[in-house]
């Protein structure tokens, strides 16, 4: 019996009582962090079982972001790639411009149950920072959002975005100042701050039980896509792809096509290309640990040390990955392949020219990856891809990338 | 050869028969290189330290402060591995006596192997962990290894843990017990919580561990607010900025005054921060 409704995920899906898929998960989390950590677990329970919480939530996504998101064929692209149909499901269109608003309204409207009237969260591209300061200023929630130094550089448009909403970003000068850092950062402020304060937790990493809440916020875009391809097709696709950096977006695609016969394939950034060691592709070339709270793969030296990650992609320059993900990699359902800076920018501009849209770049990784796999599978295929998030905060790279005028 | 557990627990009874709180003092290992980072340890014991914690430096001290992650960054950038900590344990223990614990973030010790860790860490005369990001409900794999080589478990719990959680926490630990003195993370405090006491007395209910406090822990006179309730006071990020000073003489001048503070006698603050009963 299909489970069609999109919140929450169906019973008996895993993780485990003790937030395990298979071999990963867990909470590796200071005593301190545990009362909170626990609070939230179980005002989650209660939340997703109370019928007000989920209608207050999909009153929101209905109503505030906009879903459904459209379901668009993407002709002209799909003619490079070997002729395969390919739909792209645009969570760009999103409020806020990308999947991550699914996730922080669904956490805010829990933050305001638990009484909290505070919420801090990391960003990396600047995409779950803008969502979440979005939410907090829908919800009257206070917002700190800690970014690494670097990616304020690489995404000062999101950063003067969530300003103009209403939070206090916070420079993260530590480490590799991009998104390890930021996630550590928000950390320490949540261990001093645990009575009054929320972690927004962006992707479906972290300890139990925020991989497991994060995906089920973010389900509807599977769930929606199914439906949608399935009306306008007649038939399910062949493979579903997305891009994965922490892995919320696709996960989000992913679950609900899980007892399905179609291929999950998730795109990790290969930065300047695996062998190279500029690159934040976790799944094909880390090994497991523990890293933010849960065990999954890790980018890490044979001491388990965390080696830092190269993207273009600040959303994707993450050296973990969800362990849901670590779950189906190893299990095998899915499939993860590295995708380039280069191939990911082909894509970018080739998406741009022939459909009109910009898309943002880690979602360029997915595409890039659908025109490996149209091409692989032939003109018969039908693709599903995830276009996460639009590209205006990526237009300073873009410029630099492609020598664009503006640079000049 | 078998771990030094048992040294640990007599040092800390020995310190309570002395009717006064051991000082336990952390500094990471490789930090500011490796000669350098024994050199500073032993001055630490010679100047007043009854147990001391290694730090093992990691990339990603999510529960440490600005100056430990400063010193973590050095020790790493000067190539600090897993031997070199080990070394450290070794040599301390061999020309001191000291029980020494190291503490280390979970991902270092599983990614070396568990097994391994503890069979190297005892013999090279270690007493056992502080494993801050390790729960209870994470940790059998270490405890069996633990138990196996007489090593100490030592968990941190943290004012907000629920009573289930101290009680759960107490009958996994050995050692001792060691209360977070606040809410975040390591690095100096111009004042102790006064959340260090109560959470000290939520322990005394529960467990005859000792109890030892530590984060935030700056000077002699917190160090002896801290011993009218404490089994022992640990210091950590106010020795390493000493160090980060290039001040060697403000290491084992520190360390001794901390040494004096968790000794009766020392002079209480003039007002007294602490209900002391029980």
């Amino acid at each position: 019996m299909e489970h069609d409704f999109f919140f929450p995920a169906a019973p008996g899906s895993l993780p485990s009582g003790d937030g395990y898929f298979g071999a990963f998960g867990g909470r590796f989390v200071p005593q301190a962090l545990v009362a909170a950590i626990d609070q939230v677990a179980a005002e989650y329970e209660r939340a997703k079982a109370d019928p007000a919480f989920v209608a207050r939530f999909e009153d929101l996504l209905a109503h505030y972001v906009g879903r459904p998101s459209a379901l668009t064929e993407a002709h002209r692209f799909a003619e490079h790639a070997g002729g395969a149909r390919i739909f792209l499901k645009r969570e760009d269109l999103n409020h806020t411009g990308s999947h991550k608003v699914n996730n922080a309204l669904g956490q805010a409207l829990l933050a305001q149950r638990m009484g909290k009237t505070r919420v801090i969260a990391e960003t990396g591209a600047g995409s779950h920072g803008v969502a979440t300061a979005t939410a907090c200023a829908l919800t009257g929630l206070s917002c700190t959002v800690y970014m690494g130094e670097t990616d304020m550089r690489r995404q000062a448009v999101n950063v003067a975005r969530m300003e103009l909403l209403g939070a206090e970003v916070v420079p993260v000068t530590s480490g590799s100042r991009t998104l390890k850092d930021a996630i550590n950062e928000t950390f320490r402020d949540w261990v001093a701050r645990t009575g009054d304060t929320h972690y927004l937790f962006g992707t479906v990493a972290g300890p139990h039980p925020f991989p497991a809440m994060i995906r089920d916020f973010q389900r509807v875009i599977g769930v929606e896509a199914r439906r949608q391809l399935l009306e306008r097709t007649g038939r399910l696709p062949d493979a579903a792809i997305a891009c994965v950096g922490g892995g919320s977006n696709a996960i989000g695609l992913f679950h609900a096509f899980l007892d399905d016969p179609v291929r999950l394939i998730g795109c990790e950034a290969a930065g300047r290309g695996v062998g190279s060691g500029e690159h934040a592709a976790s799944l094909t070339a880390g090994e497991p640990g523990v890293l933010h709270g849960s065990r999954s793969y890790v980018l890490q030296d044979d001491e388990g040390q965390i080696v830092e990650a190269w993207s273009i992609s600040a959303g994707l320059d993450y050296p973990g990955v969800g362990p849901e993900h670590a779950h189906l990699h190893t299990s095998g359902r899915a499939e993860y392949r590295p995708v380039t800076d280069d191939e990911a920018m082909h894509a970018f501009r080739l998406l741009a020219r022939t459909e009109g849209i910009v898309p943002a770049i880690e979602s360029a990784h997915a595409l890039a990856g659908a025109l490996q796999v149209g091409t692989e599978l032939g003109p018969d295929a039908l693709v599903l891809v995830n276009l996460s998030g639009r590209g205006d905060k990526d237009m300073d790279t873009a410029t630099a990338h492609f020598g664009l005028e503006a640079a000049r | 050869m078998s771990g030094n557990l048992k040294l640990l627990t007599d040092t800390l009874a020995r310190a309570r028969q002395e009717g006064r709180a051991a000082l336990v003092t952390y500094l990471p290992a490789g930090f500011p290189s490796v000669d350098g980072g024994i050199d500073a340890i032993l001055a630490t014991v010679d100047a007043g330290a009854d147990v001391v914690e290694v730090g093992l430096p990691h990339s990603d001290p999510v529960l440490d402060g600005p100056v430990i992650q400063t010193a973590d960054d050095i020790a790493l950038r000067g190539g600090v591995r897993i031997a070199d900590v080990l070394r450290t344990v070794r040599e301390v223990h061999a020309a001191t006596g000291t029980p020494v614990l190291v503490m280390s973030y979970w991902n270092p010790v599983s990614r070396y192997g568990v097994e391994r860790f503890a069979r190297e860490l005892a013999a090279a005369g270690g007493a056992g962990c502080v494993l801050p990001d390790l729960p209870v409900a994470e940790s059998a794999q270490w405890r069996r290894q633990a138990a196996e080589h007489d090593l100490a478990t030592v968990f941190v719990v943290a004012p907000s843990s629920t009573d289930e959680h101290l009680a759960e926490t107490v009958a996994a630990g050995t050692g001792f017990v060691y209360a977070s003195a606040l809410m975040g993370v390591t690095g100096a405090r111009e004042s102790v919580d006064e959340a260090a006491a109560v959470l000290t007395r939520r322990l005394r209910t529960l467990t005859d561990l000792p109890v030892c406090v530590g984060m935030g822990v700056a000077n002699a006179r917190q160090a002896a607010d801290v011993a009218a309730f404490a089994d022992g006071v640990i210091v950590g990020s106010a020795l390493v900025a000493t160090l980060l000073d290039g001040d060697r003489d403000a290491l084992t001048r520190l360390t001794a005054e901390l040494a004096a503070g968790v000794r009766p006698g020392y002079p209480a603050s003039a007002v007294p921060r602490f209900s002391t009963a029980r």
